[in-house]
């Protein structure tokens, strides 16, 4: 570093915010990847462009997924990060840890690679960023011999991933980590080894709030809800209106379907109303609670916008009962992998191949019958298929 | 032989103690102050949450501190939130202020709960990124760096959800977040003449792009592609399929600006970002026009939006006129949407979990 004049990168060490610039010295001082990605850091602020080359087929024996290949373009001045591949580490359902768990990955990192991390990338997992080819097998080794595994990358399953749920939620109508546990150790192959036309994502959040955003991100999205009206304390209610809180503005005017009414006295719901929006349980989370007959909404088609623009995922079953085995939902699942495997093209994500093909076949395939609850309304154009 | 298909450890057998007797039986929380939590159960436990914010890349040693303090308040227990916040539990009230000093002493700030903005959900960028149109930490630290306060308190009408994504793949929810910052390309790909016959498939190519802007070169001697400029509209989804197409351009790169999305069912349906500013320069370490620009939203919203209304609420209610009109954004001929291979099949499709049985 002596050679250079003081880097761009330094200013980001200023600030009240954590720096991340902070951390990549911290490991550069005895790392020399660490180092030299500073470097890269630096040559990139300077050119406004990236140094790591397009991909590269990278991984461990026995899976295609779950390893980024990553070289930089300028191995001559960087030869330290020559190749630094992140490997994608599949974190426990919920994010929670023991500080012995984690102690033991940190080790495994210092010695295998850059001691960089992210906690955690994206889409959930663990990020050990950067180690070498020849490092990859190894550190798979010793992970496994800590108990953790890989999680998914290119064309699989991708890493499912939960709220907190029931672990400190009292708002999760689902066992969102049991199902997401249970789930990724059912669909491990998938995992493991792409076979798809491209990413399939799995998540689920307990109510909702949807806290792991899984109607926006999710190919297949698992949504807490309930059957029958929610709960309301009424001298949990009066409570809140003796502190002050101003019921009819913030919560009742505020709901999306007009389903409650305050008359001072009572908080009054109209159940048949009630879109279970979450609003007014957020607002008043002593008084209201969901209702007891709980499941979920399964919803399908959640991704970013390659290539067709972005999706959100829409009801696909209103209504599923969810308790361990979660048979009908794995069922449901791999009806839906196989469909999408036949007909898919490359790079092309379940909600773009049942836009192309249309839903009506993708739920005949299902053997799913159309209910109103799947869209807003129905068509306005005359221009219908009667095959 | 090593196993494989292990799959990752139970996550029951990382849960504290109080966590795992009171599982599923937590009856009601409230937020004490921000980053502070607490959770009473139905048996009368209770469980406080201390809310640290995170640079997300973090060093080894980083993880290690934090386990320190997970040692010495939490009996060895911690967990991350989706948006990399750390979480420290404890079932003892006491235990609270020593962990709130013990994580400032570390530099991190406490909050990110309520009505405040969390942490910034983001991608890798140039650390470790081959498509990225611009960075992606140093635009979260220079975001955060101006709006520190606003993770530190709730004040202001809703939550609000910042996300950056390096290019428009978003891995992140950057197409549903209250305010986005998103890495674009604005020139065509330039093609690799001498390497496409050895790197790409040409059919796969050809196929990959969206608004068939790519063509077999014309000269059936050159074994390659043409581009017809006027119809790229710089997804990149040709490079990902073709490293011979490179579309990243140290002048041409840059961010643009989305605003009004969220994922949350509460209210109103989870809405799309809509697109506020199509593009400013590239300019490390900090991005200066472009955190002026989050500076002046954020700074507006807080003072227009009424309580408990997101940011697209706010701007469906005032109408996006007045958005443009109160933020002084000037409104291009790229905001208005002229991406016609896309069908309005969500627009029927109930994109939300509000219906009734």
């Amino acid at each position: 570093m002596a050679e250079r004049e003081i880097p761009l990168y330094d200013d980001l060490e200023k600030g009240p915010w954590p720096s991340y610039i902070k951390e990549i010295k911290r490991m550069a001082e005895r790392n020399p990847a660490a180092k030299d990605l500073l470097g890269v850091q630096e040559l990139c602020f300077k050119e406004k462009i990236t140094h790591w080359k397009h991909g590269g087929i990278v991984g461990v024996t026995g899976y295609g997924g779950g390893v980024i290949g990553r070289y930089s373009d300028a191995p001559e001045k960087f030869p330290n990060v020559a190749s630094f591949h992140t490997m994608r580490v599949n974190h426990p359902a919920g994010w929670f840890y023991t500080t012995k768990a984690l102690r033991k990955l940190c080790d495994v990192w210092e010695k295998y690679g850059s001691g960089l991390t992210n906690f955690h990338g994206s889409t959930g997992d663990i990020i050990l960023l950067g180690t070498t080819t020849a490092n990859l097998q190894t550190c798979f080794d010793a992970l496994i011999e800590i108990g953790f595994d890989l999680g998914g990358s290119g064309g699989d399953i991708r890493t499912p991933t939960a709220c907190i749920g029931p672990a400190r939620c009292e708002y999760a109508c689902i066992d969102a980590p049991d199902i997401i546990h249970d789930l990724t150790m059912e669909f491990q192959d998938e995992i493991h080894r792409p076979r798809f036309p491209y990413k399939f994502k799995i998540k689920a959040s307990g109510c909702a709030n949807d806290c792991v955003a899984a109607i926006a991100r999710a190919d297949f999205t698992i949504i807490g809800t309930w059957k029958d009206s929610l709960r309301i304390d009424q001298n949990a209610v009066s409570e809140y209106a003796k502190d002050g809180f101003d019921i009819k503005t913030v919560v009742v005017d505020k709901c999306p379907t007009d389903a409650l009414d305050w008359d001072g006295k009572e908080l009054k719901l109209k159940p048949e109303d009630c879109v279970r929006c979450m609003h007014c349980i957020n607002k008043m989370p002593k008084a209201l609670r969901p209702g007891l007959d709980q499941g979920a909404t399964i919803l399908i088609g959640g991704k970013a916008p390659v290539i067709m623009g972005a999706y959100l995922s829409w009801v696909l079953v209103p209504f599923m009962k969810m308790e361990p085995p979660y048979t009908e939902v794995k069922e449901l699942l791999r009806k839906i992998l196989d469909w999408w495997d036949e007909n898919g093209r490359v790079r092309e994500r379940v909600a773009e191949l049942i836009e192309r093909i249309g839903l009506r076949r993708f739920l005949r395939a299902m053997g799913i019958k159309p209910v109103p609850q799947m869209v807003y309304a129905p068509r306005t154009n005359p221009f219908v298929f009667f095959d | 032989m090593v196993k494989t298909d292990i799959g990752p450890p139970n996550y029951k057998l990382m849960l504290p103690e109080v966590i795992t007797e009171n599982y599923g039986k937590w009856k009601y929380h409230e937020i004490l102050r921000p980053g502070v939590l607490r959770h009473v159960s139905e048996t009368g436990d209770e469980v406080y949450t201390v809310r640290a914010g995170s640079p997300k890349l973090v060093s080894i040693d980083f993880v290690r501190d934090i386990c320190d303090i997970a040692d010495k308040y939490c009996d060895g227990h911690l967990r991350f939130t989706s948006r990399y916040n750390i979480e420290f539990m404890t079932p003892d009230k006491d235990k609270v202020e020593p962990i709130i000093e013990a994580v400032k002493k570390l530099g991190l700030p406490v909050g990110g709960t309520g009505n405040s903005i969390s942490n910034i959900v983001h991608t890798q960028g140039w650390v470790h990124c081959h498509s990225a149109a611009t960075d992606a930490s140093p635009l979260v630290k220079a975001i955060m760096d101006e709006l520190y306060d606003h993770f530190t308190n709730m004040k202001l009408p809703a939550k609000l959800r910042i996300a950056i994504a390096c290019c428009i793949n978003m891995c992140g929810a950057v197409h549903c977040s209250d305010l986005a910052v998103v890495g674009v390309h604005t020139k065509v790909p330039k093609v690799d003449h001498e390497n496409l016959p050895k790197w790409c498939e040409i059919p796969t190519t050809m196929a990959s792009c969206p608004t068939g802007a790519i063509r077999r070169h014309p000269d059936p001697t050159i074994k390659s592609v043409t581009i017809i400029e006027e119809r790229c509209m710089y997804c990149a989804n040709c490079f990902t399929v073709c490293p011979a197409l490179p579309i990243a351009d140290s002048e041409g790169d840059g961010v643009a600006i989305y605003a009004g999305g969220k994922v949350s069912n509460a209210r109103r349906p989870p809405m799309f970002s809509r697109l506020i500013v199509p593009y400013l320069p590239n300019n490390p370490p900090r991005w200066p026009e472009m955190v002026a620009v989050i500076k002046k939203v954020v700074d507006i919203y807080a003072k227009n939006a009424r309580q408990g209304e997101r940011v697209g609420e706010w701007i469906e209610r005032v109408g996006w006129e007045k958005f443009f009109q109160l933020t002084e954004i000037p409104f291009t001929e790229q905001h208005i949407d002229d991406y016609t291979v896309r069908s309005a099949v969500p627009g029927t499709f109930r994109t939300t979990t509000q219906f009734r049985w």
